[in-house]
């Protein structure tokens, strides 16, 4: 790693440290492994799980009532035809995106101090697209007719029509899902192997060893495994960008006011990144304390993802500055109509609560003593997550209901409905979430291995070595015992 | 008595009746069943022990019980499949007598016939697949009809089919047979044919049939002392007083408004309701087209009370309260010269209007109309007859006729002297034909309601097409057929006779009031047809050749040339002696009959509850309605978002009844300190569509105040109620309405030139002055190249200066395409199915605004937003430029519909469509897929009628005639307002004029798309409106209308 | 050494012999010093010759002689098959097999095209990616002789580990072993077949 040569020249990064002191292979792994491997549960752990399971089932339960009844168990009319369900698609989308960012994005920009971060990210991303996958399924009135989406051949010998921003979706959703699933499951094969190894139950090491797939550190398998790592890093870049950019197209290609912006791809990938590092931290902080994983997850950090906020939700407030300017510049009555109602209409609240969530609350981050503050931080991230979902309903309902015709415009009221669809999507992404700290190494190992002092190779110490000569067998110190 | 002794408990079974429950599922094994009476729980305990666990039985518990339980299971599942056997759906019952000739299955036939409606009746073409009426046309033959219906007769087919239909003779609720009846009922006669009939009332509605009269007659003959009562609400009592007062003697008034340049409407809305307004409609409109570089046009002044339809069409329109509009016509009598008249005072605005009027009708000697509102007092009337006199119409531009009605009498006095009869005991036998007096009867002096007064008579005999109050206070209830099922006969609005023959057999044990009054004469057997045809047959219209006649008479749907001659009537010197001013108070109330549900006998034919009236757009309800000045003095504006349509209560109090608390409604245009209500809502036993909604505003009116209450007491009362509304009251730009939402400023709305609109100055000046502002794409102006449509090329023109907004056009496409009716809750969440509606916008100050109606509808783009977003190609064009909606292959995204400029998709959000009712099933259109859950639907231009028409060509190898196609919308059209047509190449050869209508009339100036700039080139477009406002009372009409009021 | 020891030592290679031995495993304690072993060995002439680590080391792979692999290039094939498969499904359902009016739009509608062309090129270079490296890896592969080896477990953990085939040329039993312990291994030890 690039982290490990510029060390090596002898440069000192005077930044906090990625890792804690003190740390050695066996540390490391026995401090990761061991929260996979330790037998029973913790009871926060259990407690909160609960919660959250309660949560997933409310989410099955509104699904199968709606497949029984129909959308109209929601709010959804004409002219919004649209609502929550999509909202929740979009938000679900943008959280899923730091995932990636963090994992695809900053390793090729050699950013050494992912690697603690990462896995969880990813992990994040894939329950993330996966409740975001829900939406679109669920939201059509014959979810059972959905496979017409995909260009199956049928007796009816039609296809699917790829001009519309629907398709894209669901191609570039599928996609999304699966290099996310790829990127991160290679990832965890090592892991695998490492725990393995170490597993004291048979049963562990069975289920452990299949995942591994019999990897056993080959200096040629880390090779190709290097090469295919970073590559899968730079598809998923520009496919992260892709994915929330075909997004923005669902409303950008519409002809509806408040939709039809030039505008929305940079502006829908800025927000989707800035909310889903709010995300991270909203996870992340309960985490690492819960854990005691200081040591791994470092003030470091959260500051940059503090950072990283900042600068994209600059953008985002960009974007609705110029959303207002465009109104206002291109003498459109409709545009212009658009953002009044967006600012006075019946729904004028919201735009403002969402000005507050996303603009002026995490302004606070320039603060150096705010980004200090796990618990400012914290809330912050939670005003943002609440900003986000805000920002769609203000896209996408608030320009609906008030669109072209004044004779059909109509207020969307939501049911009931609309919130347990929602907040059950939640409860399953924190479902999710429990299994995954709990059942899968959340930190990279291998990596935090390379990250150690004592993981570089040293030159001159080679080269001494190399001159040696006849050094008889040494003796072996015993491997510790992981999982007590 | 035998019918009392069989050993059921009957009341429960006939709850359930009432209830309709049953209606959903038609048969049942038996009474106790039906009843689901503790005892047939118990058998059912008896029969499965094992069904239900709450008893402690071991077999339960042990497996071989269980399995029991299973068997017993499995086999109840699979008798459940046998039902399917015995259940016979309806269908079969209603064979033909005799398969008509030239019957070709799957091939629509028309049949003429007429629906009466208050007595009068409108000529119909009925659409007929395979022996069952679907589809109801007007008949061009027709004098009253032209081809234009009103609502009620688009709807009327749906009553027909009404599940919740009296189906059979009852006795105190139990089922019985006609014969069972006529034993019964003969004996009664026998008593009272001993005392010449002394005891013996009959209470009919309004009927012009001549052998319903010539029965009555002979009934009387049979019975001297018999008396014969007419009542209906919709009794049009001042025009037949009015009548007496200027004519002394009744007469019918027939207006020709295509002879008119002046029209002065006396709170009248001669377009859209009373006899003849489909016929009044197509004459006036006639004068304003203003196609094919016509620049001539009527002009119409409205002094109104409710804003009406009518009112929305006037060049001028003063909103007056119902009480002065006596003074109104008077200060324009005097200026016009009517001798004979007491003087008028009037003052301020409402009189330099009446003075201006007056000076153009003047101005219009002879080419002038006056007409007064049917609800209008009979010295109203009278003093118009008085100025239509004084300006030299009768003969020019209207005539006078014998009365329509069989028994032209004062039908409030007629009620009344029943109702004495019956307090003093003096009926015995009380026989009521198709009125329904408990619920529509004024209450009479004293507060005393109908119904107590008619529990007097020992007696009682209801015929009707309902179980409804009036049924179910008397002993006998007979159930009578629907127009569609029985034969008989009416008269247009101008006199000229139809025979109404039916459809279908009746679907039920139904007789019609014919076969009733026969019974009454001892010919118990005789059938409504023989009784029909043996009245005409001496009859002079009908000449020597009767049968041959008579045959012709059904097909055209009209008796030939029977209409009866004009009559001269000397107007009476002194008229000032019997007209007496009114003496009103602060506040006035006004009693209408409903545009939807009329006076509340549909009440229970949902396409009518959920067509949004004409103005205010509200459906499922009636409400007070209230000026925005009056609802503020009364703290009665609604604050909440106006969308929902949160009403606030308001007190009424007439003459010290029981006040009727009602949510008031702000009308813009309605007058200061005046509330109008609407009848036939409040119902109890309308059945499962009617009942329970709205409020019985009947509770509230005399005998004295049948149509206007002078003098009443108004207060705000807490709570609210929702109103189901289907636009957004305030997307009218004038609307002042207190709301918390944001008001959208004028310049939000008119900036979008959705609506266009000039004076008739400014149109000669220069047409393009519409088009001001609007930005109008060239042809040339687009990224995709042309699709070539070498073919037909199907579009629409709707000429806004003609569409009176009468909603006739809904029910139509209603009726044709089979669309789903989703209910009160429904529409307030946003998802009424209607593919065409009436978009209503207003314009100018919220005391007197200007109102334009644009039907609205899938516009066919031919760069169609909708079909670029739909993922699975459901929305696709086809090679004649139709934007196609494919239902197998939607999926519901609803994409297409938020896409829409117009909104016009509506979306299956739940199952909307009956799927159950076997009645209903017979009322839809085969043609047309009945949709379900989960899709996407809009209006198809009528694809059926289009491919029907395209097959029908192609087998004569001819090209489709221009005018060939109509579509529902089109030809149900009073006033021609929709024109349909092809405008590709076929019809219209490349380098010539323009052939077919349409095409002409999208070359005319006025033409233009809605939200054109979108450049989505639609195959719909508009004609602009253009008022000719009198340049003396300010020209522009909205200014003027600041002024008003 | 005591005799007894010397021994069981002679006991193991015999049976080594006749048993198939796939070669020896020398054991080391850090990266350093297998780094430098490995270039010891390379340097020999060996070329049968393989190293595990618990994390990558870039120079240890360099050191046995390993440069380039073939991952990137599948990839890339991968790649451009995506592409012509995506866009090729979307002009021939759209505009070959099933020709419709869609919103008067044309039926090769190029730009709506792009998007989903993009992501199906980026879905099998994904996959191309992934299973490249799996089979170039020969894996999943359940059992391997190294595993044979007791301390090998710790290959994964913090030790580091390089093995001399027994069908390399220059392999001799005694030789190379005593080769091997030369270079400082902690252990070194027979991998049974």
């Amino acid at each position: 790693m690039a982290e490990v040569n510029r060390e090596a020249e002898g440069y000192v990064d005077l930044r906090p440290p990625v890792m804690g002191p003190g740390q050695n292979f066996n540390s490391i792994a026995k401090k990761i492994g061991d929260i996979v491997l330790m037998r029973g549960f913790k009871k926060g752990w259990v407690f909160g799980f609960m919660i959250a399971f309660l949560g997933s089932v409310m989410m099955f339960n509104t699904i199968a009532y709606l497949v029984l009844k129909g959308v109209g168990i929601w709010g959804n009319q004409i002219p919004v035809g649209w609502a929550f369900d999509i909202i929740n698609f979009v938000w679900w989308i943008g959280i899923g995106h730091a995932g990636t960012l963090i994992s695809a994005i900053l390793l090729l920009l050699r950013q050494g101090w992912r690697n603690s971060i990462n896995r969880f990210a990813e992990a994040m991303t894939l329950f993330a697209v996966a409740c975001a996958g829900l939406f679109p399924l669920f939201h059509t009135g014959r979810p059972w007719m959905a496979y017409y989406l995909f260009p199956l051949p049928n007796t009816m010998s039609m296809w699917p029509q790829f001009r519309s921003p629907l398709m894209w979706d669901v191609f570039a959703v599928s996609t999304y899902l699966t290099v996310s699933a790829l990127f991160w499951f290679m990832g965890l094969v090592p892991d695998f192997a490492t725990m393995r190894d170490t597993a004291k139950k048979k049963w562990q090491r069975v289920v452990l060893g299949m995942l591994a797939m019999g990897w056993r550190g080959d200096a040629r398998h880390w090779h190709r495994y290097e090469t295919a790592y970073l590559l899968l890093a730079g598809l998923s870049t520009p496919l992260v960008l892709s994915v929330h950019t075909i997004v923005s197209f669902d409303f950008s290609t519409g002809i509806v006011p408040g939709w039809h912006a030039t505008i929305f791809p940079p502006y829908f990938v800025a927000g989707a990144v800035y909310a889903g590092f709010a995300m991270v931290l909203t996870l992340a902080i309960p985490v690492r304390k819960f854990y005691g994983l200081e040591d791994f997850i470092t003030m470091r950090h959260i500051r940059n993802c503090c950072k990283v906020m900042l600068a994209t939700g600059l953008i985002v407030a960009y974007g609705y500055l110029m959303e207002a300017f465009f109104a206002w510049y291109s003498g459109n009555t409709f545009e212009q109509f658009m953002m009044k109602n967006r600012m006075f209409g019946p729904y004028g609240m919201i735009y403002w609560l969402l000005i507050l969530c996303n603009v002026l609350v995490p302004s606070l981050l320039w603060w150096k003593k705010m980004r200090d503050n796990l618990f400012v931080i914290f809330i912050i991230s939670m005003f943002i997550n609440v900003g986000m979902w805000l920002e769609r309903f203000v896209i996408i309902v608030m320009s609906l209901n008030r669109d072209f015709t004044p004779s059909a415009w109509r207020m969307y009221y939501p049911t009931i409905f609309d919130f347990t669809m929602f907040f059950g999507t939640v409860g399953f992404f924190l479902t999710m979430m429990f299994l995954f700290i709990r059942f899968v190494p959340m930190i990279p190992i291998f990596e935090m291995k390379s990250l150690l002092p004592e993981a570089k190779v040293d030159e001159r110490k080679v080269k001494e070595l190399e001159r040696e000569e006849g050094r008889g067998p040494i003796g072996s110190s015993p491997l510790p015992q992981y999982g007590d | 008595m035998s019918h009392r002794d069989h050993h059921h408990d009957i009341a429960p079974i006939r709850e359930k009746i009432r209830k309709g429950i049953d209606k959903r599922r038609e048969f049942w094994r038996s009474l106790e069943e039906l009843a689901d009476t503790e005892k047939f729980r118990e058998f059912l305990h008896r029969e499965f022990p094992a069904v239900n666990p709450s008893e402690a039985d071991p077999s339960w518990l042990d497996p071989t019980g269980r399995r029991n339980f299973l068997k017993l299971m499995s086999a109840s599942l699979a008798f459940a499949g046998l039902t399917a056997c015995t259940n016979q759906p309806k269908e079969t019952i209603v064979p033909y007598v005799k398969t008509p000739e030239g019957l070709v299955p799957g091939k629509p036939q028309f049949y003429a016939t007429a629906m009466p409606l208050g007595g009068v009746a409108s000529g119909l073409l009925v659409e007929s697949h395979e022996g069952r009426p679907t589809k109801i046309e007007g008949n061009p033959d027709h004098p009253g009809s032209l081809g234009g219906t009103t609502v009620y007769e688009q709807a009327s087919v749906l009553t027909l089919y009404d599940p919740d239909r009296s189906q059979t003779m009852l006795y105190l609720g139990d089922p019985r047979t006609w014969g069972e009846f006529l034993n019964s009922f003969s004996q009664d006669l026998e008593d009272q044919r001993k005392k010449q009939g002394a005891g013996l009332r009959i209470l009919t509605e309004t009927s012009t049939s001549p052998s319903f009269a010539d029965q009555m007659n002979k009934v009387k003959a049979a019975f001297p002392q018999a008396k014969w009562h007419t009542y209906e609400p919709a009794s049009r009592n001042g025009a037949r007083l009015g009548a007496q007062m200027a004519f002394g003697q009744p007469v019918n008034t027939v207006y020709q408004f295509d002879k008119a340049n002046c029209v002065l409407s006396l709170d009248a809305d001669f377009l859209t309701s009373g006899p003849g307004s489909v016929r009044y409609a197509r004459d006036f409109i006639s004068r304003r087209r203003l196609t094919g570089g016509s620049n001539e046009m009527n002009r119409l002044y409205v002094a109104e009370s409710t804003l009406t339809a009518t009112g929305a069409k006037a060049d001028h329109r003063l909103p007056i309260r119902a009480g002065e509009v006596e003074a109104f016509a008077l200060a324009v009598a005097s200026a016009v010269g009517a001798t004979g008249l007491p003087s008028a005072n009037l003052t301020g605005d409402a009189a330099k209007f009446a003075e201006v009027v007056a000076k153009d009708l003047k101005a219009n000697n002879g080419k002038s109309i006056v007409i007064a509102g049917e609800h209008q007092s009979a010295s109203v009337h009278a003093i118009a007859h008085a100025i239509n006199a004084a300006l030299g119409a009768p003969g020019a531009t209207l005539y006078y006729t014998d009365p329509l009605e069989i028994d032209p009498v004062d039908q409030i006095a007629s009620i009344t002297e029943l109702v004495n009869d019956l307090n003093a005991k003096k009926v015995e036998l009380l026989v009521i034909i198709g009125a329904n007096p408990v619920y529509n009867a004024p209450i009479f002096s004293g507060g005393q309601i109908f119904l107590d007064a008619m529990k007097n008579a020992p007696k009682r005999v209801h015929m009707g097409l309902f179980n409804d109050e009036t049924a179910v206070n008397c002993q006998w209830h007979v159930s009578e057929t629907h127009f569609l099922e029985a034969w008989s006969d009416a008269r247009a609005y101008d006199g000229s006779f139809s025979i109404i023959q039916p459809l279908i057999q009746p679907l039920y044990n139904s007789k019609s009031p014919h076969e009733l009054l026969a019974a009454m004469l001892d010919q118990g057997g005789k059938s409504s047809y023989d009784i029909v045809r043996d009245y005409w047959r001496p009859q002079p219209q009908f000449g020597a050749n009767f049968d041959q006649n008579w045959k012709q008479s059904l097909h055209d749907g009209v008796v030939a040339n029977s209409a009866p001659p004009p009559k001269t009537v000397a107007l009476k010197g002194d008229l000032a002696a019997a007209i007496k001013p009114a003496t009103p108070g602060k506040y006035e109330l006004v009693f209408r009959l409903d545009p939807s549900v009329y006076d509340g006998r549909f009440a229970n034919n949902a396409w009518l509850q959920e067509l949004p009236k004409p103005i205010n757009k509200i459906a499922w309800d009636n409400f007070a309605i209230i000026s925005l000045k009056t609802a503020n003095e009364l703290g009665l504006a609604s604050e909440t978002e106006p969308q929902r349509a949160n009403a606030k209560m308001i007190r009424l109090s007439n003459e010290g009844l029981t006040p009727l608390d009602m949510p008031a409604w702000v009308q813009p245009g309605h007058p200061d300190n005046s509330v109008t209500v609407y009848l036939g809502y409040g119902r109890q036993r309308a059945g499962a569509v009617g009942d329970g909604h709205g409020f019985n505003t009947y509770s509230i009116r005399t005998v004295n105040t049948p149509f206007i209450a002078g003098n009443v007491q108004l207060e705000k009362v807490e709570g609210e109620y929702q109103l189901a509304g289907q636009q957004e009251h305030f997307n009218i730009d004038a609307s002042g309405i207190g709301v918390e939402a944001f008001i959208p400023e004028s310049d939000d709305l008119t900036g979008r030139h959705i609506v266009r609109t000039a004076t008739l100055e400014e149109y000669k000046k220069d047409p393009q002055v519409l088009h001001h502002g609007a930005h109008k794409p060239g042809e040339d102006v687009t990224m995709y190249p042309e699709w070539e449509y070498d073919g037909y090329a199907w579009a629409m023109s709707i000429d806004m200066n003609a569409c009176v907004g009468c909603n006739a056009c809904v029910v139509a496409c209603q009726s044709e395409n089979n669309t789903a009716v989703v209910g009160k809750e429904q529409v307030i969440k946003g998802r009424i199915m209607h593919w065409l509606r009436i978009d209503t916008y207003f314009r100018g100050g919220t005391d007197n605004p200007q109102v334009f109606f644009q039907p609205m509808m899938c516009q066919h783009c031919e760069k169609a937003p909708c079909e670029v977003v739909c993922p699975v190609n459901a929305a696709v064009h086809d090679a004649e430029g139709l934007n196609l909606q494919v239902y197998n292959r939607c999926v519901g995204t609803r994409y297409c519909a938020n896409n829409c400029p117009w909104k016009v998709r509506r979306f299956n959000y739940l199952l909307f469509g009956d799927w159950d009712t076997p009645s209903l099933k017979l009322a839809r259109n085969p043609e047309v897929t009945v949709r379900s859950r989960g899709v996407m639907e809009k209006c198809t231009f009528c694809l059926q009628r289009i491919m029907g028409a395209k097959i029908a060509s192609e087998n004569q190898n001819r090209t489709v005639q221009d005018g060939e196609i109509q579509t529902a919308c089109q030809s149900a059209c009073p006033t021609e307002a929709i024109v349909f047509g092809d405008i590709g190449q076929k019809s219209n050869p490349k380098g010539q004029a323009p052939q077919t209508r349409v095409a002409k009339l999208k070359a005319e100036p006025r033409d233009y798309a809605a939200l054109g700039e979108l450049n989505t080139r639609p195959r719909l477009t508009y004609l602009a409106a253009i008022q000719n406002p009198n340049p003396e009372l300010g020209g522009d009409h909205s200014k003027s209308g600041e002024k008003h009021g | 050494m005591t005799t007894q020891e010397e021994l069981i030592r002679e006991e193991a290679l015999t049976t080594a012999e006749g048993g198939g031995n796939y070669g020896l495993m020398a054991e080391f304690d850090s990266p350093s010093a297998v780094v430098a072993a490995a270039r010891r060995i390379y340097g020999e002439g060996y070329r049968r010759i393989n190293a595990y680590s618990p994390f990558p080391i870039e120079e240890l792979s360099h050191a046995i002689g390993f440069h380039r692999d073939y991952v990137a290039l599948c990839t890339l094939i991968c790649g451009v098959l995506g592409a012509l498969g995506g866009f090729m499904l979307q002009y021939w359902t759209g505009g070959i097999d099933y020709p419709l009016n869609v919103g008067g739009r044309p039926l090769m509608s190029l730009p709506s095209f792009i998007p989903i062309t993009f992501e199906c090129t980026v879905l099998l270079a994904a996959f191309g990616a992934f299973l490249g490296n799996l089979l170039m890896n020969r894996l999943p592969q359940p059992y391997h002789p190294t595993f044979n080896v007791p301390s090998f477990a710790r290959a994964s953990q913090d030790r580091f580990f390089l093995c001399v085939k027994s069908d390399d040329p220059m392999y001799n039993r005694t030789k190379t072993r005593a080769f091997l312990e030369s270079l400082g291994a902690i252990e070194v030890s027979n991998v049974e077949k």
